[in-house]
């Protein structure tokens, strides 16, 4: 069976034969379509490299990525993106910010004039999804880190992107706004079921929202050891905390710090 | 899930009466720039009688402003050339230092060839170069425009250029994933997000291009101010001399404040908004 996301025997260097770094050697990654994968490591590992390689931003030395059965060569275009900085336009409000992607990928682009009314419709819906209703003619500015990052992830998911590539997109909020913001994001995937590819430094995170949780070793980065979280959807936060679930981040942990001492 | 209802409407906060030492510390504010000048001037003119200087080399603001209205006549007239071969000037430079911004700052490879020369370029005194320009082009309006403009650009160039060249890498790589041409880069992302560095230059390359006309007017040129106080100069007329100090310098305030004024109205969102929160609305 092929798999939606495929990466296979990655090797990725930054910089030059001999003196540049290598940051992944030997990556294997395979992603079901329409699954949430996690991925976490020790810090320094190459989980965002692995990111860029996976969307077509950085070239990869040797092995092949292949993303809905295409070869990755230059940016994928059905990948939607957030990271840890919300990176909104300043000068944009914040449904503005949102409708972004519109204005640059096809089909979108070229209809953008015409459905006006629609696409402003869809993106308001979004916002409504993730509590940002009331707050779209607002400047990111005029937002707590918290909502700027849910108005972030609405950006990557407006142009419906069948791949979504989430690099610690909850790693610069407090734990309260975190643990809303993982119920905000299951909400999301399990209303429109994109794949999802999330790294993460936090178990629980990982944990809580995946379907699967790769570990990858320490730099050059490969993948070591990959759990399969069963527990059903729709997931609660108290979860986090019963023994089943626990004992998988500890295994988790367990992986990691092995992948530590070994490097 | 949704928290529409306890969404924060914070709009009543700013309709609250202020506190009257707001109002009177805002008052202080936009009259102290005049009373600086009125101070100034009055201690220069005691200063002047106090000393007894002589008005050929230092003359009294009074002296000055009796200087002005007899001469209003070719005072007008030739400030109205500076400004012209100023504003001529300044207008190219916005238009080539955009253009030559945009494409230093948006590409390494244009930036490492051009910059050097660029650099080089704006070391050499402009004072040297109108010699040149009379040459080519004889004295008068358009060396004055030209020099105008080539004191100002660069600054416009170089703001243009740090905030074109300095997008975020995540941000790029969010545009980038989507599938942004370098186009798409430049206009939704480059260019807005230079716009405050933009403005910023535009305040400091204005001045210049009055240092800019005025050097050439003063060097070659029948008409503008540079001229007139060459002439003025050399009879020794001092007063008058000041009197197109003056006048250049009024003339650099207001077009220093027409380029604040469009910056406060284009990039609101730079300063967060706080002007608008400190200033209000009405009364």
């Amino acid at each position: 069976m092929t798999h939606f996301v495929e990466l296979d025997n990655v090797t990725l260097r930054y910089g030059g034969e001999a003196t540049g770094t290598v940051a992944l050697r030997g990556a294997t990654l395979r992603v079901g379509k329409g699954e949430f994968v996690a991925v976490v490591g020790p810090s320094g590992c190459g989980k965002s490299t692995l990111m860029k390689a996976l969307a077509g931003l950085w070239p990869v030395n040797r092995g092949s990525v292949v993303v809905a059965g295409r070869e990755v060569t230059r940016p994928v275009e059905i990948v939607g993106m957030a990271f840890q900085n919300a990176t909104l336009l300043p000068w944009r409000t914040t449904i503005d910010n949102v409708m972004l992607p519109l204005e640059i990928v096809e089909p979108h682009r070229s209809q953008l004039r015409r459905k006006r009314a629609e696409y402003e419709a869809k993106a308001r819906d979004l916002l409504k999804l993730v509590g940002l209703a009331g707050f779209e003619k607002k400047f990111p500015w005029e937002l707590s880190g918290g909502m700027q990052q849910r108005a972030s992830l609405c950006r990557a998911l407006v142009h419906d992107p069948e791949l979504l590539i989430l690099d610690e997109p909850f790693g610069a909020l407090d734990m309260f706004t975190r643990e809303e913001l993982w119920t905000v994001m299951q909400d999301l995937w399990m209303a429109r079921t994109p794949t999802v590819i999330l790294v993460t430094h936090d178990l629980r995170e990982a944990v809580y929202l995946a379907d699967r949780v790769h570990v990858m070793s320490a730099r050059p980065g490969r993948m070591i050891h990959a759990r399969d979280v069963p527990f059903p959807r729709r997931r609660a936060l108290e979860d986090t905390y019963r023994p089943e679930f626990t004992a998988i981040t500890q295994e988790l942990r367990e992986h990691i710090s092995q992948a530590r001492v070994a490097a | 899930m949704t928290n529409t209802t306890a969404a924060p409407a914070v709009p009543d906060e700013d309709k609250e009466p202020r506190a009257p030492w707001l109002a009177s510390r805002r008052n202080l504010e936009r009259i102290l720039p005049w009373l600086v000048v009125l101070g100034l001037f009055l201690v220069w003119e005691g200063g002047v009688r106090l000393f007894e200087v002589p008005r050929f080399v230092l003359p009294a603001p009074s002296v000055i402003f009796e200087s002005m209205v007899r001469w209003q006549g070719p005072i007008l007239s030739n400030a109205w050339q500076t400004l012209f071969t100023t504003v001529v000037g300044f207008g190219i430079a916005i238009v080539f230092g955009l253009i030559a911004g945009v494409l230093i700052g948006s590409s390494t490879l244009v930036y490492k060839g051009l910059y050097p020369v660029l650099i080089g370029f704006n070391s050499i005194p402009k004072v040297a170069v109108v010699p040149i320009l009379v040459i080519w082009f004889g004295i008068g309006t358009i060396p004055a425009i030209i020099t105008a403009f080539l004191i100002s650009f660069f600054p416009i160039l170089v703001n243009v250029a740090t905030g074109i060249a300095t997008v975020e890498p995540e941000l790029r790589d969010v545009l980038r994933a989507l599938g942004a041409k370098k186009r798409d880069m430049i206009l939704k992302v480059g260019l807005p997000r230079a716009m405050p560095y933009f403005f910023a230059s535009l305040k400091v390359a204005i001045t210049l291009a009055f240092v800019g006309s005025i050097i050439s007017e003063t060097v070659a040129s029948n008409r503008g101010i540079g001229h007139l106080m060459m002439v003025a100069s050399s009879r020794f007329d001092v007063p008058l001399v000041f009197a197109g100090l003056l006048v250049t310098a009024v003339m650099g305030v207001m077009m220093y404040l027409v380029a604040s004024v469009i910056e406060k109205r284009m990039t609101g969102w730079a300063t967060r908004g706080m002007d608008g929160a400190l200033t209000p609305s009405g009364g």
